[in-house]
């Protein structure tokens, strides 16, 4: 399956919340191979939940 | 068909075009306008002595209108996931591909960007911000933060992926725009 970069978005935060299908996961490592913007969108997702899970205990 | 029915009847078409231009939704438009028609038809009686069929009529429709808005505020999703088309093209793909965040993990050490994460979440709508702290906060399964919220799977989705993608934007041009 080719996914376009709006349904990289869709998956990325799907998977977040439950785990996809093997089908959907390969479809998205083929994806980011070739794609820089959805490798940093990735990346600052994962970037993001870590510092809302400190939220609270740095900020002031 | 008596006279009165099919004055009413004659102002149909204003009425739906009326509608149509509030609800956004021809469905919902015909919907209200039926129900507008049939409450008049009933109430022929508080008609009468008035001069302006069209006016009376209209001011029936307008509750019926902000019935339909209620309902459909309840049914419908409040967030949907056309929020961020403007940020693809028609084929998908990125019109500014995200860039990398210049040290993020230094960041997490400075609590200016606590701050700016803090103003994020409160621009958010407040079911999309108690959905997402819900999950990426306190930890909560998905089907759990439904439950709380009163709101179906696909919503819940929507709602988590709406708030991550503001909150991407957000940042992005709050703390790792500046230079």
């Amino acid at each position: 399956m080719i996914l376009s970069c709006k349904e990289v978005t869709r998956l990325v935060s799907q998977g977040m919340d439950r785990r996809l299908t093997f089908g959907r996961r390969v479809s998205l490592r083929v994806h980011f191979a070739i794609c820089q913007g959805c490798t940093n969108f990735s990346k600052q997702m994962t970037f993001l939940r870590s510092a809302v899970r400190e939220l609270g205990s740095k900020s002031s | 068909m008596n006279d009165f029915r099919s004055r009413v009847e004659g102002e149909r078409a204003y009425l739906v075009r009326y509608a149509s231009l509030q609800l956004r939704d021809s469905h919902a438009a015909e919907d209200a306008v039926q129900e507008t028609l049939v409450a008049a038809l009933a109430g022929e009686a508080s008609f009468a002595g008035r001069s302006n069929l069209r006016t009376w009529l209209t001011g029936i429709l307008k509750h019926k209108i902000v019935d339909a808005i209620r309902r459909m505020s309840r049914e419908a999703p409040a967030a949907t996931e056309e929020d961020f088309e403007a940020l693809f093209d028609e084929r998908g793909h990125w019109i500014d591909p995200p860039a990398a965040w210049a040290e993020p993990d230094a960041a997490l050490d400075q609590k200016g960007f606590f701050a700016a994460l803090e103003m994020c979440l409160r621009r958010l709508p407040e079911k999309t911000s108690q959905a997402f702290l819900m999950r990426e906060h306190l930890g909560l399964e998905t089907d759990e933060i439904c439950k709380e919220l009163g709101v179906t799977p696909t919503h819940c989705w929507v709602l988590l992926y709406r708030a991550r993608m503001s909150l991407r934007e957000c940042l992005n041009k709050e703390w790792f725009g500046k230079t």
